[in-house]
């Protein structure tokens, strides 16, 4: 579960061009579940992922963790629940590494290198050993089709296999909850479909995932568990709950 | 510990990966930077093993040369003063040496003539080093025409020839009677170009010199040690001269690299972003950095001086030698005995490694200490 507590987020704090970007957010993750985050462009959503998943830190609130494994805790105090939002950098860095996967809007590949180890790059910084992970990005590229395109560069790669590399990337380390942002907005419709049948897989094995998009396709689907509507960096009230 | 290992193992193997990406970039870089180390490391290791070289052969030099001085310019210095050194406490030996240069209109070259303490010739023979063979065209037996400071033919029979692994130092050499030396150069009986001191306890050297000028006001005595720290100075004059000359290229190189290393470009910037954005910690992008860095530079200097130990002791330096071996008509070709200065070679590692490692490091960090966050916003 995961429970944001009165979370504001402003940028340029005391000069001239200060706004904020997420005002007042309090919300309750379940575990397991697909969230999606809905609203316009601007309205906060990717704010309130990169807050949710440890890429910057909140005005003030409180994020907390509580159910969700983490590497550096052991399963008990994950269990009761810890707060992410005051923890130093080099564990933030670990929750981002071993308890979320991302899913960028742009993609966020490194061009130049193979599609293959685009796939091992958040393993690469671990103690595991290389041909471990290599195996696993394998058979993630072999589970999305994409066996053939290991070694080719990302740049040869489609739309639709960037986007399934990016997802392979995400799930390397097995994370507990994947955060994807805006993920369809460069896919066609049955590309967008083909994402959101790869989330219902997601949400099989348990994992709780998390979705900011502005796509009918994406919060209009059966599989959301619960459709967040935000603008100007509030939470409308009455929020879908399907 | 191994996890640790398994760690830095996986960064490293990025890395390299990392540094493919830009294939002509990185070798072109490591081609100019590889040239570089090689032409400095071929000056130090050259200019060493040419001092080591001097310095074995001074090991068998007297303890002291004295010669004579009149109006300031070496003069022949009389037998008798000999006799009276030999009487000063302390001195073990002191042997007059006859030796001189003569100059070969014909064939355009100077030779070094000497006549050795002890007989080794006949009057009418010679020995010459393999140069003077060579430029002379002369072999065992044959004759070779001199002219006499009268300018008097004087035909001298070559007994001898050094050969070539003395070339060193017995390259432009002629040995001769001491009945031919006077000869050739009209010199006054019972007079010798120096005297060679030896002196029982190196530590009284200073003393027995004083007591020598004290005696002969005109004598100039030049220790071992003096003789020496010139060679020195002579040999580390010519590689400093060389590497002025090759400044401006070494310049241009420096500024090349810290452009290089120090400009990080939108794209690597982007690169780090994303590599925060899923797990990596700035450490970690550090020792990216760090090992690109490190593979670059360390396989130039490993490259540069591999390539200039073959240039200077399998190939005689041939790029630098006439810059390096001073001028002469007589080349003399030899090979130097391997040896590297411990001292030399971690210069040149703090000179070329350190630098563009801490050049490549320092604006990863600022880009690497930027907000993860930024990568969600690209």
């Amino acid at each position: 579960m995961i429970e944001l507590s009165q979370v504001s987020k402003s940028f340029n704090v005391g000069k001239s061009n200060q706004f904020t970007a997420v005002e007042d957010i309090s919300l309750t993750i379940e575990a397991g579940q697909l969230t999606i985050f809905k609203g316009p462009s601007g309205s906060g959503k990717t704010t309130l992922l990169s807050l949710i998943g440890c890429m910057s830190r909140p005005t003030s609130g409180r994020i907390g963790l509580r159910g969700i494994r983490t590497a550096f805790l052991p399963a008990e105090a994950s269990q009761e629940g810890f707060d992410i939002s005051s923890l130093p950098e080099r564990f933030l860095t670990e929750i981002r590494r071993s308890t979320f996967g991302f899913i960028f809007q742009q993609f966020n590949l490194v061009r130049g290198i193979s599609a293959l180890e685009n796939v091992m790059l958040p393993a690469y910084p671990t103690t595991e050993i290389h041909a471990a992970f290599q195996a696993r990005a394998r058979e993630l590229l072999r589970l999305f089709g994409l066996s053939r395109h290991a070694a080719s560069r990302v740049e040869w790669l489609s739309g639709g296999e960037l986007q399934r590399v990016a997802i392979a990337r995400a799930l390397i380390n097995d994370p507990a909850v994947i955060i994807a942002d805006e993920p369809t907005a460069h896919l066609d419709s049955k590309l967008s479909r083909e994402f959101m049948e790869i989330v219902a897989t997601f949400k099989a094995q348990g994992k709780t995932v998390l979705i900011a998009s502005h796509d009918p396709i994406a919060y209009d689907s059966h599989l959301a568990d619960r459709v967040v509507e935000m603008r100007d960096g509030r939470i409308i009230p009455g929020g879908q709950q399907p | 510990m191994n996890f640790s290992l398994n760690r830095h193992r996986n960064i490293i193997d990025f890395s390299l990966s990392s540094l493919l990406r830009r294939k002509m970039k990185n070798f072109s870089l490591l081609a100019v930077y590889t040239l570089i180390v090689f032409v400095i490391a071929s000056l130090l290791f050259f200019v060493h093993a040419l001092k080591r070289e001097a310095a074995l052969l001074l090991a068998d030099a007297p303890d002291m040369v004295v010669q004579r001085l009149m109006a300031g310019r070496h003069e022949l210095i009389p037998d008798s003063y000999a006799g009276k050194i030999r009487t000063i406490p302390g001195v073990r030996t002191v042997t007059p040496r006859l030796w001189g240069y003569y100059y070969d209109p014909v064939f355009g070259a100077n030779y070094t003539l000497i006549v050795p303490p002890t007989p080794t010739v006949e009057p009418g023979s010679i020995l010459v080093g393999a140069e003077v063979s060579r430029n002379q065209r002369v072999r065992v037996g044959e004759m070779v025409a001199f002219r006499t400071s009268d300018h008097i033919p004087l035909l001298l029979t070559v007994k001898g020839i050094y050969p070539s692994a003395s070339n060193l130092v017995a390259a432009d050499l002629i040995v001769m009677a001491s009945e031919d030396f006077q000869a050739m150069f009209n010199l006054p009986k019972a007079h010798a170009t120096d005297l060679a001191v030896t002196v029982a306890n190196p530590r009284e050297l200073s003393t027995v010199a004083a007591k020598i000028v004290e005696a002969f006001p005109d004598a100039r005595p030049i220790l071992k040690s003096e003789m020496l720290r010139t060679y020195d100075s002579i040999f580390d004059w010519r590689g400093g001269m060389m590497v002025v000359i090759l400044s401006a290229a070494v310049l241009s190189f420096v500024i090349f690299a810290w452009d290089k290393a120090t400009g990080l470009s939108a794209e690597e910037r982007r690169e780090i972003g994303i590599l925060k954005s899923i797990g990596w910690e700035t450490a970690d992008v550090l020792y990216l950095k760090f090992w690109e860095g490190i593979v670059i530079s360390l396989s130039a200097f490993l490259l540069g001086g591999l390539l200039a130990y073959g240039h200077v002791f399998f190939f005689s330096a041939s790029l630098f030698e006439h810059a390096l071996k001073g001028w002469a008509v007589l080349y003399p070709k030899f090979k130097l005995v391997p040896t590297i200065d411990g001292y030399n070679l971690a210069v040149l590692f703090f000179l070329t490694v350190l630098p563009y490692t801490t050049a490549t490091i320092v604006p990863a960090w600022l880009a690497a200490t930027a907000d993860p966050d930024a990568a969600m916003r690209s």
